[in-house]
């Protein structure tokens, strides 16, 4: 509960205020929220085509979403073995 | 007119109870009186309510379903308003499920439509995200997203927004309906900056609807508010048709109209 003083000087935040505040990070959620079969499948085209240039060790790899601040991120950590010899 | 020119237009919103069949009927009078042939489709199938939004329940006899099965011919589901000659509703079917027409189907009967030289076909979209509402969307080449300035309201427009876009209807229209001016001025309400800085730039705003008691009354006489002058909501209803129709219209000014003296300024001082 806000004191009188933070009241009185208009330091309690705004019922508005702190519904967009709280909408935006709800909507970063529901946006990110990419159905886990639909990950799958961007997960294996992603290392289909770094597979082409670069031996990728799978069992580092992490592709995930990340909610930072400002937004939304996909964020991918593939550790190269070596470069492809093929290409 | 040519039957390319006819506007298909879905009325969603995603969450129920914001105003979704009001703003189809109001719209849909405005055109209508401003020379346009409107045709209204009730998809909210199961939970029909446009006819008394619209004045019109006394008077089906065909609805939707009945149609798609071919039991009656659209004509003669189609229902001619008293006033606005121009607009027609096909009705909904209070008896059968949402899934009594399906995309295909509702893709046809547009085609129908269209054919008998509407310049706009306005469907009022039932609220979910289901099948109801990819029936609704089904034939419409643009769409209006509505929301009001309320938390779950918007949170549900964006998720609609989302399913627009799989829809290929991108850039939808939004309309903030029940905005209450003293609220947004005392910051205990959303504005509608905020709702569109929360929705994203992908979503074009065609208009603000003051909350406003001449729309239960108008309702309850099944005379849409936009058929007359005089209310505030009624004109920002009559703002959106014309700039559906291409116009220039500034939105209005809520605050300055709140007083006693500028509302009836508004009754007498109407131009267009």
């Amino acid at each position: 509960m806000p004191s009188l003083l933070d009241r009185l000087f208009g330091r309690v935040e705004k019922p508005a205020h702190t519904a967009k505040s709280r909408l935006k990070l709800v909507l970063m959620h529901d946006r990110a929220d990419i159905p886990a079969p639909m990950m799958e499948e961007m997960r294996k085209e992603i290392i289909a085509v770094l597979s082409k240039y670069v031996v990728i060790d799978l069992e580092h790899l992490d592709v995930g979403i990340e909610r930072a601040e400002g937004g939304v991120a996909l964020v991918a950590s593939i550790p190269i073995v070596r470069v492809n010899a093929e290409h | 007119m040519s039957e390319n020119n006819t506007r298909v237009i879905v009325i969603t919103s995603g969450k129920g109870g914001v105003g979704k069949t009001t703003t189809t009927a109001n719209i849909g009078v405005a055109l209508a009186n401003m020379g346009e042939k409107v045709a209204l489709i009730d998809a909210d199938i199961g939970l029909r309510n446009l006819d008394l939004a619209l004045g019109l329940e006394n008077r089906i006899v065909y609805d939707i379903v009945d149609v798609v099965e071919g039991r009656a011919k659209l004509r003669q589901a189609m229902i001619k308003h008293k006033q606005s000659q121009n607009l027609a509703l096909l009705p909904a079917a209070q008896t059968r499920d949402k899934s009594a027409v399906n995309p295909a189907q509702m893709r046809q009967l547009i085609e129908e439509i269209r054919a008998e030289g509407y310049t706009y076909i306005i469907i009022d979209c039932p609220a979910g995200i289901e099948q109801g509402f990819r029936n609704a969307t089904a034939g419409a080449t643009e769409a209006i997203v509505v929301t009001n300035p309320e938390m779950s309201s918007v949170r549900d427009a964006d998720r609609i927004i989302g399913l627009l876009e799989a829809q290929d209807l991108r850039n939808p229209y939004l309309i903030v309906n029940r905005l209450r001016p003293k609220m947004v001025k005392s910051q205990d309400m959303l504005a509608v900056e905020d709702v569109q800085e929360v929705l994203g730039s992908n979503v074009k705003l065609l208009g603000i609807i003051p909350e406003d008691e001449v729309i239960i009354t108008s309702t309850n006489k099944g005379e849409p508010a936009s058929a007359t002058e005089g209310s505030l909501a009624g004109q920002a209803y009559r703002n959106i048709a014309r700039r559906l129709r291409g116009e220039e219209v500034p939105f209005l000014d809520l605050e300055e109209r709140s007083g006693f003296f500028t509302r009836l300024k508004g009754l007498f001082g109407n131009k267009k």
